[in-house]
């Protein structure tokens, strides 16, 4: 089974250490093409979830069976077995969410995270932890992909949230500019996700120097007050 | 693994070869299950959803007849910018042809083919028109697409709405900068243009062919 501690590893490094879009810079192709709004970005993330989550659980019960190999085209095959089984169990029986996340689903395949958090986590661990490692790869991927999206609508064309109509009707997209704003149409376009991308990265790196430094430079707490961390 | 070193190169070939055609089967019986499954659910709801875009384009006053099993399927058509095999739906009201449903390609779009679903009257005057699927760029030549458009009273699709070559010259179905009759946004005229030539050349295809496409029978 699983243990809290275990859980939370694989919760931080899923959504923060090992972020699938700015640490390991995977994914990059779906990324590029789907991150032109929030919303795309946050419902291919939703698909990957539910992909890499299903894909993980299944590796990780078979990895005894798995010679070595052989284990990439094995790999390969569960991994795109997975994603059509989603894909015709989302059309048969949740179609509305289908409607919304279809186009998404077949993309994933074209997702090399699917293929290295097999390789490198659910073939060595038990079904349930690389279910969630799967998922909160794919959670790291939401906000990310959610943020970025959100990043290159607003300067691309002054919105945001546009398309949520279709996800949660009687919503609406929040024009934050006046509607005379004329657009910034890089943005939009793959060159606009490389350049709002490093952003992130850079800003993430920079964050996490800072953080290093505090740490280094915090003296050590005196015995007294140690009690309560 | 330890097994493995006791086996020569043929023979962990041999072996590999049986795992991978093993799981080969095993995950194709899988897929196998599920299409099974959920086929019938799935063709209901595309039938479901084929209905949906059709009352979309086609009032509902103007048909009575069950629309996705009367039609005609037509081999490509150029003036349909149809490269392959289409359908045409045939509405009838109390008996008698009303309206015609085509599925039209813009070949010309900014990022591809755009796909039309179109209504012609049987007095030549447009019911409607809808965008089916196309790649424009999303925020700029997507507003074809009514879900997309900024301007929900009056998107720019239903400019097409009640127009026919009575009321509007065919010299006219242009964009406005090309000196024609259609509103287009700045910075995205490539679109509008593809789809007005495209609504144009499949207006024009079925005042032209409507006897014929009536009288033909009906697929099976």
């Amino acid at each position: 089974m699983i243990t809290w501690a275990e859980f939370k590893e694989i919760f931080v490094n899923g959504t923060w250490r090992q972020n699938s879009s700015l640490v390991q810079m995977l994914g990059m192709c779906p990324l590029l093409a789907m991150t032109t709004s929030l919303v795309n970005g946050a419902m291919l993330s939703l698909a990957t979830i539910i992909v890499m989550g299903s894909s993980g659980f299944v590796v990780a019960l078979l990895r005894n069976f798995i010679p070595y190999e052989i284990r990439i085209p094995v790999f390969i095959l569960i991994a795109a077995v997975m994603v059509t089984v989603v894909d015709l169990g989302m059309n048969a029986y949740m179609h509305d969410m289908y409607n919304i996340l279809g186009i998404f689903i077949p993309l994933i395949i074209t997702n090399c995270l699917v293929l290295a958090r097999i390789e490198t986590f659910a073939v060595k661990n038990g079904p349930l932890q690389a279910m969630f490692d799967g998922a909160f790869m794919g959670l790291g991927m939401l906000w990310t992909l959610s943020l970025l999206g959100a990043i290159r609508e607003f300067i691309g064309t002054g919105t945001v949230l546009s398309g949520i109509e279709a996800v949660i009707p009687g919503l609406h997209q929040i024009e934050v500019l006046p509607a005379d704003y004329p657009g910034f149409l890089v943005s939009i376009l793959p060159p606009g996700a490389f350049i709002v991308l490093a952003c992130m990265v850079a800003a993430k790196n920079w964050y996490e120097v800072k953080a290093a430094e505090r740490a280094k430079r915090q003296p050590p707490a005196p015995i007294s007050a140690a009690g309560c961390h | 693994m330890s097994t493995a070193k006791e086996l020569t190169a043929p023979g962990m070939a041999a072996r590999s070869a049986v795992i991978l055609f093993l799981f080969v089967i095993g995950f194709t019986a899988v897929l196998a299950t599920v299409f099974s499954m959920t086929e019938p659910t799935i063709k209901a709801s595309a039938a479901e959803e084929e209905m949906r875009t059709i009352k979309e384009v086609l009032p509902a006053a103007l048909y009575d007849n069950d629309l996705l099993h009367d039609t005609v399927d037509l081999p490509a058509t150029a003036e349909l910018g149809q490269d392959d095999n289409s359908k045409v739906y045939r509405a009838r009201l109390a008996g008698q042809p009303s309206a015609l449903v085509l599925q039209a390609v813009a070949p010309d779009g900014y990022a591809g083919k755009i796909r039309l679903l179109l209504a012609v009257r049987n007095d030549g005057r447009l019911a409607g028109v809808r965008i089916t699927q196309h790649k424009e760029t999303p925020g700029l030549g997507d507003y074809i697409d009514p879900k997309k458009d900024k301007n929900k009273s009056r998107p720019w699709i239903t400019q097409f709405d009640g127009l026919s070559f009575d009321t509007l010259g065919e010299k006219d179905w242009k964009v406005k900068k090309d000196g024609g009759h259609f509103d287009a946004n700045a910075g995205a005229t490539v679109t509008p243009r593809a789809v007005v030539k495209a609504v144009r050349k499949a207006l024009k295809f079925a005042n032209e062919n409507r006897d014929r496409l009536f009288v033909s029978t009906a697929a099976k």
